[in-house]
């Protein structure tokens, strides 16, 4: 059953576009990768599911029902933390956690403490007080305390340091397993690709692709720096490999392939340093563009 | 219930210091009342000297400055401008907080339906509103009582004086709700209802200065001059329909444009 179903999907502030024709769907215990980059309309795109804004045209459900006429009942299970968090200053954390979870049937002190004690938050602080991590922890603390059956990060991990990060990831990879879908919003490749089963990469408003995660990793050129004691300006006529340069005797291209050919090549000549790396977002999106 | 019980608590500081300010300003008033009755043709003399426009613009012409109500229609008019911009606070606040303060991201993705979130935010200014009304009417009649000395008043007029102030501050909140939702974003609200309240005062006196009477059908101070109430009464019935109308179509306004507003991001 798909969870989220958003078809021509489209959102003009204006004349300016925020996102268009917009259709994915994504499926009930999904890890969905939502990814771009910025301004690209990933923001746009989860505040039209929330109904924060109203779309120009097209539709988007959840749950199977409407997301503006039924926004009410579907963001019952809905948890959402947004990319920037701001919260009333003058509440200290379990006032406003409280007040977060007045809004949801049942008692939810419990999961309260459970989840601040594992983001290390301190409940007795003021809002005011915090740090932006700490903020950030906040509002992962109240978008999951109702255990929502939808899970909505955008851009979730600015902010937190990297054990944070890894404590956040546990958190939500543990909710997935208790059943929960999530809408994961990044521009950041490497952590969709740890989390996710599929992505959806956005660019200027528009879905560029929507493909596994596995075939998209395979996909994904190298960058590789070789420098080798002889020429091996061969090298171009090396299948998968292109945009070949040579800079001051250092050989750059991409590679695309089983990456055990290009060792495989590349062992054959005396290498003096080597260097592979992933590519950028941006350079991701440049070959999906191509 | 629990967004109208934080928006309450919210206002409940401001509430009461509109309130003990009220208070201070009447009683401070009134204090002098029997020393400025006793003196009565002195202060005649004195206003004979000011120019005709600043009586005017005083609303202290055609009025016995020297009755309990005409010397307490003075510091009425001090008061009515206080709860002008309380009212008008409250309004251009209310639904606009949550995008100022950036929090629209919390609240509004909540599992509740704008409209409840527009009407507990309406009530909680309301409550506001009605806790000031409430310190003013007893301010008025603590004042009646214990400053003005033998001098004969008649309550009722007092009752229908304080009666329409409700009507006059929710005319404000309705116009700040709705000039609110209709903008882009308001940075601070403060400047917005000194801007609304001081405007239609000004409005107001220069209506009275210039004898405009067209100008009277906008402002809420020309609807509820208090001159009219002395000389006639009773206030304009037609000005109270027109006051009451512009409330229900404003907040009508504001409830619908609230419900289909694009809440903005924070970046």
């Amino acid at each position: 059953m798909s969870i989220i179903e958003i078809t021509k999907l489209t959102k003009f502030y204006g004349k300016n576009r925020g996102i268009e024709d917009v259709s994915l769907s994504v499926n009930e215990g999904e890890i969905f990768g939502f990814i771009g980059p910025n301004g690209a309309g990933k923001s746009t795109t989860i505040r039209l599911m929330l109904s924060l804004i109203y779309p120009t045209s097209g539709s988007a459900t959840i749950f199977g029902k409407d997301c503006i006429k039924f926004g009410h009942e579907i963001r019952n299970d809905i948890g959402y933390l947004p990319s920037e968090v701001f919260y009333y200053d003058k509440m200290k954390v379990k006032d406003l956690l409280k007040y977060s979870a007045s809004f949801y049937k049942g008692n939810h002190n419990k999961r309260i403490k459970e989840l601040a004690d594992i983001m290390e938050l301190d409940l007795n602080r003021k809002i005011d007080e915090l740090s932006y991590g700490n903020k950030k922890k906040v509002g992962i603390v109240q978008g999951l305390l109702h255990q929502p059956k939808l899970i909505m990060l955008d851009e979730p991990t600015s902010g937190l340091d990297p054990l944070m990060q890894h404590k956040f990831f546990d958190l939500i990879l543990e909710e997935n397993k208790k059943g929960a879908t999530v809408f994961f919003s990044s521009h950041i490749l490497g952590e969709v690709q740890k989390l996710c089963n599929r992505v959806a990469i956005i660019r200027d408003g528009h879905i560029v692709k929507i493909e596994d995660i596995k075939t998209l990793r395979k996909d994904t050129y190298k960058k590789v720096y070789v420098r080798t004691e002889k020429n091996a300006g061969d090298a171009a006529k090396f299948p998968g490999v292109s945009n070949l340069e040579i800079i001051d005797g250092e050989i750059r291209f991409l590679y695309k392939g089983d990456i055990n050919d290009l060792l495989g090549l590349v062992a054959k000549n005396q290498v003096i340093d080597i260097n592979i790396e992933e590519p950028t977002l941006e350079e991701v999106f440049m070959h999906y563009y191509q | 219930m629990n967004i109208y019980n934080r928006e309450v608590k919210n206002r409940l500081k401001s509430a009461i210091i509109w309130s003990v300010s009220i208070f201070l300003l009447i009683v401070f008033f009134m204090a002098f009342y029997t020393g400025f009755a006793a003196d009565e043709t002195i202060w005649e003399m004195v206003l004979e000297n000011y120019p005709q426009e600043l009586l005017q613009a005083m609303g202290m012409t055609g009025v016995n400055m020297a009755t309990v109500i005409g010397y307490f229609t003075m510091c009425m008019l001090f008061a009515q401008i206080c709860l002008a911009v309380q009212a008008s606070q409250y309004g251009f606040s209310s639904l606009s907080e949550e995008e100022r303060d950036m929090t629209a991201d919390f609240l509004l993705t909540k599992p509740i339906k704008r409209s409840k979130v527009f009407f507990s935010k309406l009530f909680a200014a309301l409550t506001g509103l009605i806790i000031t009304n409430a310190m003013v009417w007893a301010t008025t009649f603590l004042c009646l009582r214990f400053f003005t000395g033998d001098h004969e008043y008649d309550p009722a007029m007092f009752v229908k004086m304080l009666s329409v102030l409700i009507l006059f501050q929710l005319f404000f909140l309705g116009v700040g709700m709705v000039i609110s939702v209709s903008v882009k974003k308001i940075k601070s609200a403060l400047s917005y209802s000194m801007g609304l309240a001081f405007g239609m005062y000004i409005i107001s006196t220069v209506g009275s200065i210039v004898g405009e009477n067209t100008l009277a059908y906008i402002t809420p101070f020309k609807y509820f001059e208090l001159n009219t109430l002395i000389l006639e009464g009773s206030f304009d019935p037609v000005m109270i329909i027109i006051c009451a109308a512009v409330v229900v179509v404003s907040l009508t306004v504001g409830y619908i444009l609230y419900n289909k507003r694009n809440i903005r991001t924070a970046s």
